[in-house]
């Protein structure tokens, strides 16, 4: 079963601060919804998925899903990240069924079949340790799945690794949402993917956070980077993007360290 | 060497390259395990044998000589032989065991909390940098007059020595966790008991072992000159009954045990410390 998001105008301003971070951000995310939101490093991109996992309260506003208000985190609503963070001193498996564990449930077939849906099924008792950047994050994948989220919240999961990777990555998470009718939201500033995952894409400007537009991404999945439309959307949204956030053709920061340049020459 | 090559020339190369290497190995861990450590040793009892000449050729101070390695070994033999060993060895190491209980008990709750919690850290510091300043021995009145047995005044001593590293140590592991450590097990449902048993103590697992080791060190120090107190067993007393009764041997004996004890147990923590150390060995 997946999860509407109801955003209802939240505006958050951190202790200590003048400024508010985010702004009168009202928006509503239908069931089963993939929704991707760019925007340059530093606009609240992050502090507003924290807030869809109930990982921080908005100061203003509040976050419903299923019309319930969100006051905590909870297992349905989860939240990758750049990095795996997975628990070092734990095999693949023991990471992956750590979820059911916190729940006092077992359910070692299941833990098996997400394995597998990861492609780690040879792996599932090996330190993580021993795994590669892609391979640690598909760990994480099956750690989010194994305790049936409604919600899938992505920050930037696929940009600490390497193009080919990112790219399979990107195509196995849609798969999966797909499969297991997930509402996902993915904050990204790589115009590609948010071209490649997203039914709509979102951008958001900064001082304060904002979302200041929208695009629409009608293209059926699996989506092939190939494709005459994908290259269309993706000179369409570049050129929204520019439009509205400023003359910086790329949603990232100059500061920011990123390694998908490429994506972004096509345009 | 790369598969290709290996599939060019199979057998041969690979044979020889495995037995190098092999050697190397070999040799580089013979040195390791027996070689470093035996020159080590030998340079030791060299220094003691020169020591022990010295005082054997020195009228004024020549009624020391069982200080030297032959009267030593003599008498940790007559020692072993009479089965005494252990009344002497016994009773130190209950004390040391029941001090570090304790210390381990206090230490590593008050450890995660003031790792966890900054006030509480801010709060504690003062009074802890103030007490753990206080050498131990100068506890020694108050452990007297505040303990009705003198075991448990040694235990004590032993305790408020080798409570601080143990404190300390599992505190910097407490604020080594990444925080996404904590992030992510809170979203996945963890309640605190979860994030305590299942993230924190393995987090920090081999950082509470480090802890333990220097308090080990901390301790085994404290305990020769906190059994001179009152009690009539352990290898304090031993010293000092041995001196007492000008057995010099007896005397250079218990000082090699207490320095053969001392480095058993610190091999056992160094092990605990591998044990409990999820970095993947190099
Ligand atoms: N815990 C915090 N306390 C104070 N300021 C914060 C905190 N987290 C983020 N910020 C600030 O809020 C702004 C938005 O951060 P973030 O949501 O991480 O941006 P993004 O993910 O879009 O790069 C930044 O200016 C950042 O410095
Ligand atoms: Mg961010």
């Amino acid at each position: 079963m997946s999860a509407g998001i109801n955003i209802d105008y939240i505006s958050h301003t951190f202790k200590g601060q003048a400024e508010p971070t985010l702004k009168d951000i009202d928006l509503t995310i239908k069931p089963a919804e993939r929704v991707a939101l760019i925007g340059r490093s530093g606009c609240g991109k992050s502090t507003l998925l924290h807030m869809l996992a109930g990982l921080m309260l908005p100061s203003e506003g509040c976050v419903r899903i299923h019309g319930h208000t969100l006051t905590r985190p909870s297992a349905k609503y989860n939240m990758m990240f750049q990095k795996p963070s997975l628990y070092p001193w734990m095999t693949v498996r023991q990471n992956a069924e750590l979820g059911l564990l916190f729940a006092g449930k077992k359910d070692p077939d299941k833990v098996d079949r997400l394995l597998a849906m990861v492609g780690l099924s040879d792996k599932a008792d090996v330190s993580v340790q021993s795994l590669s950047g892609g391979q640690q994050q598909r760990v994480a994948l099956a750690r989010s799945l194994a305790t049936s989220p409604e919600v899938l919240l992505l920050d930037e999961p696929f940009s600490a690794l390497d193009a080919f990777t990112r790219s399979d990555l990107q195509d196995e998470v849609s798969r999966i949402v797909g499969s297991e009718d997930l509402t996902m939201v993915i904050v990204t500033h790589d115009i590609e993917e948010a071209v490649a995952m997203a039914d709509r894409v979102l951008i958001m400007d900064a001082n304060p956070g904002r979302l200041i537009g929208e695009l629409t991404i009608n293209l059926p999945f699996p989506r092939n980077r190939g494709a005459r439309e994908f290259s269309d959307k993706r000179t369409e949204l570049m050129n929204k993007f520019e439009k509205l956030v400023g003359d910086d053709a790329s949603p990232e920061s100059s500061g920011q360290i990123d390694d998908s340049a490429a994506s972004f020459a096509a345009a | 060497m790369n598969v290709v090559e290996m599939a060019d020339n199979p057998g041969k190369t690979g044979a020889a390259a495995a037995s190098r290497i092999s050697w190397s190995a070999l040799r580089k861990f013979a040195l390791s395990t027996i070689g470093y450590p035996a020159v080590g040793i030998s340079i030791l009892l060299a220094v003691w044998w020169l020591g022990g000449w010295v005082i054997e050729n020195d009228e004024d101070i020549s009624s020391f000589a069982g200080f030297a390695p032959q009267p030593t070994f003599l008498a940790l033999m007559n020692m072993a032989a009479s089965g005494g060993l252990w009344d002497m060895i016994g009773p130190s190491l209950y004390r040391i065991g029941m001090g570090l209980l304790w210390a381990i008990v206090a230490g590593v709750p008050i450890g995660v909390a003031i790792g966890l919690n900054a006030s509480m850290r801010e709060i504690s510091h003062v009074p802890f940098q103030f007490l753990r300043m206080i050498s131990p021995l100068a506890w020694m009145p108050v452990a007297v007059l505040a303990f009705a047995t003198w075991d448990a005044a040694i235990v004590f001593l032993i305790a408020i020595a080798a409570v601080w590293p143990v404190m300390f140590s599992t505190a910097q592991g407490v604020r080594r966790i990444d925080p996404l450590w904590f992030k992510v097990a809170r979203n996945l449902g963890a309640d605190g008991l979860q994030m305590l048993r299942r993230i924190i103590m393995p987090a920090i697992g081999q950082d509470i072992f480090a802890g333990i080791r220097l308090a080990v060190g901390v301790a085994w120090i404290v305990l020769v000159p906190a059994e001179y107190l009152g009690v009539t067993s352990g290898l304090g007393y031993a010293i000092n009954d041995a001196r007492d009764t000008l057995e010099y041997d007896t005397l250079g004996a218990i000082v090699v045990i207490i320095g053969i004890i001392g480095f058993i147990l610190d091999g056992v923590c160094v092990s605990l410390i591998k044990r409990f150390s999820w970095h993947q060995q190099g």
